[in-house]
């Protein structure tokens, strides 16, 4: 079926060299960066994990949040979302391809990445990232890629594939909160050290992974003949405020078990992020734009009439995704390694070869989906 | 029968995956196991130190001039090769830092003018439960029998999860080629290349040959270095006499670093 990502208007071809480009720029910077080490990066011996980290972080919740179209579909037969349920495959298939990739280009020693298979280690939780992003992968390209095939053929999907949906589903969830219990098991971060971490890794994901994934459809709307049914976009509008509300309910939470407490060590994270500490305050404007973003968005979302219409939805749409992306994608990472374990404050920012490379991995992720895609509209227009 | 191009593909995958997947079941079913049918190990010195737990005291009392904490850095630094590299990516083993940023949560502000400006010698605490050795991915860092955390250099990937893992900063990433950063390299001690992490190893390769770390060694007494596990040694008995800290006590890791207060 691959042969009909080959077929496609100047449009198509345009994006795509688009995005060749944009591997290259990133291909590039990584040789320069797997010639002189990780030196070229922002990083430092204290803030030893930033921008593609936090990218893989955020993209596990993409990947996992392909389950919110997955389970209302089979677990609940709402038939408005049987048509779109293979693009939330399809983009949990990019999103974790991606995650992989920004995995290899964080190495120091990529070329030891096998150690991780030849020497298993169960007691590290990366080892069990590794085992639950790989399985989730595969299970997301068989039922996606059998489905598309039965299609093709006019046929029901195998029968087999049906277990490996519902396995899918407690699947997605295990990702999130693995990728979470990376970070919620380290002791002397206090700022990751939460129990509720998976819980609000997985409520933003259920929210920012959607509203992607509906801001893409809308774009492939445009370029396609893709029908977005009425009913699926108001139904994952609600999963995607609901899902809104509890991840900020969480962060409250967070908040309050902090300041109430009045515990230094839970406090000074969020000092750092939200007024900045001791002059050090790069991250302030960000985490402020965070919170405008997050409650303007959730007053769109909330009202039905903001909701309904398309164009304010998309407003708030992207301005949600964008504000999931600096919580996780900024504030996690960088604010659990500020202060250091010696109360002193190193701040982090990424350098352009650094940025270029991530900017490279999506690329890498949108050509895959792309692809994905346009196989998944041909095969739909020539059945048509 | 002709082996045609699908079959021949479909062995060689399996193989691999064999290979690959036939050792990682060994290692995960029977560790060691596979060590062991290797031919037999070389000998140690007979002239080594050994220990339960090795453990170190640091005399905060001793350490009244700047230039004996240097001439600690320095000995322990030269010994192993350790590169100075200027600014926030730096590779240090051992190393010293303000009291305040020392104990965190057990200092106050009205302590004596002396001890608020006091530098205090830091270095890994080799844990009795390490975090780093919890978190990492491949047993490249992994604690030895006689309670020294080590990192085997040649496996570690650099994902950096044991310098997140580790609440006491102990640890250094070489970001970059550490060589050129050396002034003279010691050719008895390995130098490391860029994308792994190191750390104080309480100076394993000199234990071995029957020597102290080489912090102790040139301490004049301010260190002390000795078997926790054992009642009658030295460093039991200081402890027994006088008042000491251990860094985070609340984290449960149990360090082996004791500050003599």
């Amino acid at each position: 079926m691959l042969e009909k990502a080959l077929q496609g208007n100047k449009t198509y071809w345009g994006w795509i060299g688009a995005l060749l480009v944009l591997i290259g720029i990133g291909f590039g910077c990584y040789l320069y960066q797997l010639n002189e080490g990780l030196t070229i990066t922002g990083l430092s011996r204290d803030v030893s994990w930033g921008f593609y980290i936090a990218q893989f972080t955020i993209l596990v919740g993409v990947a996992a949040s392909g389950v919110m179209l997955v389970l209302p579909y089979y677990l609940h037969g709402h038939k408005p979302f049987g048509r779109l349920v293979i693009y939330g495959e399809f983009l949990a298939v990019a999103a974790v391809i991606m995650c992989l990739l920004f995995i290899v280009v964080d190495l120091g020693q990529p070329q030891r990445l096998m150690n991780v298979l030849l020497h298993p280690t169960p007691n590290s939780i990366l080892f069990w990232d590794m085992v639950v992003l790989n399985g989730y992968l595969f299970l997301n390209i068989v039922i996606g890629w059998s489905h598309l095939h039965a299609e093709k053929k006019g046929i029901r999907p195998p029968s087999w594939v049906k277990p490996l949906i519902y396995l899918s589903i407690p699947w997605a969830i295990s990702i999130h909160t693995v990728t979470a219990f990376l970070y919620a098991g380290l002791p002397g971060r206090h700022f990751w050290l939460t129990a509720i971490l998976a819980a609000r890794f997985l409520a933003s994901a259920f929210a920012c992974g959607p509203a992607l994934l509906l801001l893409i459809l809308f774009i492939v709307r445009r370029v396609s003949d893709l029908v977005i049914p009425r009913e699926a976009i108001q139904t994952l509008s609600k999963i995607i405020t609901y899902a809104w509300i509890l991840n900020l309910f969480f962060l409250a939470l967070e908040l309050f078990t902090g300041f109430y407490s009045n515990l230094p060590g839970h406090m000074h994270s969020f000092e750092y992020l939200f007024a900045g500490h001791h002059g050090y305050d790069s991250l302030v404007p960000w985490m402020w734009n965070f919170v405008f973003l997050a409650v303007t968005s959730l007053i769109l979302m909330v009202n039905p009439g903001t909701r309904n219409n398309q164009t304010t939805l998309i407003i708030a749409l992207i301005m949600m995704f964008v504000a999931g992306w600096i919580d996780k994608g900024l504030g996690l990472i960088i604010g659990g390694f500020v202060p250091n374990p010696f109360e002193g404050i190193t701040e982090y920012w990424p350098t352009i070869p650094e940025a270029f490379i991530a900017v490279g991995v999506y690329a890498a992720g949108f050509l895959i989906l792309t692809v994905l895609y346009k196989i998944t509209l041909e095969v739909r227009r020539a059945n048509a | 029968m002709a082996l045609n191009r699908r079959s021949f593909l479909k062995a060689a995958g399996l193989t691999t995956l064999a290979g690959l997947g036939g050792h990682a079941a060994m290692e995960l079913l029977a560790p060691g196991a596979l060590e062991a049918a290797q031919p037999a190990q070389v000998g140690a010195y007979p002239e080594a130190l050994t220990a339960k737990r090795w453990a170190m005291l640091i005399d905060t009392e001793k350490f009244t001039s700047a230039e004996l904490y240097q001439k600690c850095i320095d000995a322990c630094h030269k010994t192993h090769n350790v590169p100075t590299i200027p600014g926030k990516q730096e590779v240090k083993w051992l190393w010293t830092e303000r009291y305040a940023g020392t104990f965190p949560e057990q200092q106050h502000a009205l302590v004596p003018e002396k001890v608020k400006h006091q530098p205090f010698l830091l270095l890994c605490n080799h844990c009795d439960d390490p975090p780093c050795v919890r978190v990492c991915p491949t047993k490249a860092t992994f604690k030895r029998a006689d309670g020294i955390v080590m990192m085997d250099m040649h496996r570690c990937i650099g994902c950096r999860y044991c310098m997140a893992g580790c609440p006491y900063g102990a640890r250094s990433f070489n970001f970059r080629d550490p060589r050129p950063f050396v002034e003279n390299i010691d050719e008895h001690y390995p130098t490391r290349m860029k994308g792994v992490v190191e750390k104080c190893t309480f100076c394993e390769d000199r234990l071995a040959k029957g020597q102290l770390p080489a912090c102790v060694e040139v301490s004049e007494g301010a260190l002390i270095f000795g078997d926790l596990a054992d009642e009658d040694s030295e460093v039991r008995r200081i402890l027994r006499e006088r008042y000491s800290l251990r860094r985070k006590p609340s984290l449960g890791t149990n360090p082996s670093v004791f500050y003599l207060i």
